[in-house]
């Protein structure tokens, strides 16, 4: 874990972030959002977290970003403008960034390195699913089953 | 020299701070969830972040909280995008500054 491809990595993401925030074109953005998470992905890669490095790219650049494209698809209009900006909405943006910030800095013992462990196996991950996570397991997986029937009742066509 | 927990701080802010950006001030309401989500990642790296950098990295417990994070925010992205398709559906719009029906 070198602090320069930390740098690196947090620039890649960090752009592809900002640009899906404020680039006109919304398919431009829905692919800028694409960048951003797989920056995000490379770092729990480097923070020895690859299981969860692996899960950001299947549901996010898998499933999300094919959603949100399809979302696009199935709600344009070309006469419609996305351009609009909110200047208000970037004051509030850059006073919170700038109070994290502040935070940040004044917290005491945040400037430590990473103390060294012994590497996260997938086969960890299932055992604590398995036994101390299994109730919230069971919980998500009624929380997704009810959002997928959620979804699919609000696209239903209605009756007319 | 290694990266420190501050980094990973401000680097989770920044993004937390982009998200917000586009939640607030972008007029489309499909660029709102996606700041939505951007904040949600944002989490997601501090919870990762702060299993690293803390003092029992055996327990992982940052990573089963990132994990069904993770998992939430789809349900919600589903969700949320479909309320997106039913609202065009009905205004046969997607601008969040002309849904305001419930004005008083």
């Amino acid at each position: 874990m070198s602090t320069a491809a930390f740098i690196f990595i947090a620039i890649f993401t960090l752009s592809g972030a900002l640009a899906a925030a404020c680039l006109r074109k919304l398919i431009h953005a829905a692919f800028c959002l694409v960048v951003a998470f797989l920056g995000l992905a490379l770092f729990y890669f480097l923070l020895g977290a690859e299981f969860v490095g692996l899960v950001q790219v299947f549901v996010y650049v898998g499933a999300v970003a094919v959603l949100i494209v399809f979302t696009i698809l199935l709600t344009r209009r070309e006469e419609e403008n996305t351009g609009g900006f909110n200047w208000g909405g970037a004051v509030v943006a850059l006073a919170v960034f700038a109070g994290l910030v502040w935070t940040i800095f004044k917290t005491p013992g945040t400037a430590v390195a990473a103390p060294p462990i012994e590497a996260l196996t997938v086969k960890r991950i299932g055992e604590a699913l398995m036994t101390s996570y299994v109730w919230p397991l069971q919980c998500v997986g009624l929380l997704l089953t009810a959002a997928l029937l959620g979804a699919l009742v609000l696209v239903m066509e209605e009756k007319r | 020299m290694t990266p420190t927990l501050q980094l990973c701080l401000l680097i989770s802010a920044a993004l937390f701070s982009i998200g917000l950006l586009a939640a607030l001030s972008r007029k489309h309401a499909i660029f709102v969830l996606i700041g939505i989500e951007m904040m949600l990642a944002a989490a997601n790296l501090n919870f990762v972040a702060f299993w690293r950098f803390g003092p029992e990295p055996q327990n992982p417990t940052g990573v089963m909280v990132a994990i069904f994070s993770i998992a939430i925010a789809a349900a919600e992205a589903a969700v949320g995008l479909a309320l997106v398709i039913a609202v065009y559906r009905h205004y046969r719009t997607t601008n969040v500054r002309r849904l305001d029906q419930l004005k008083g």
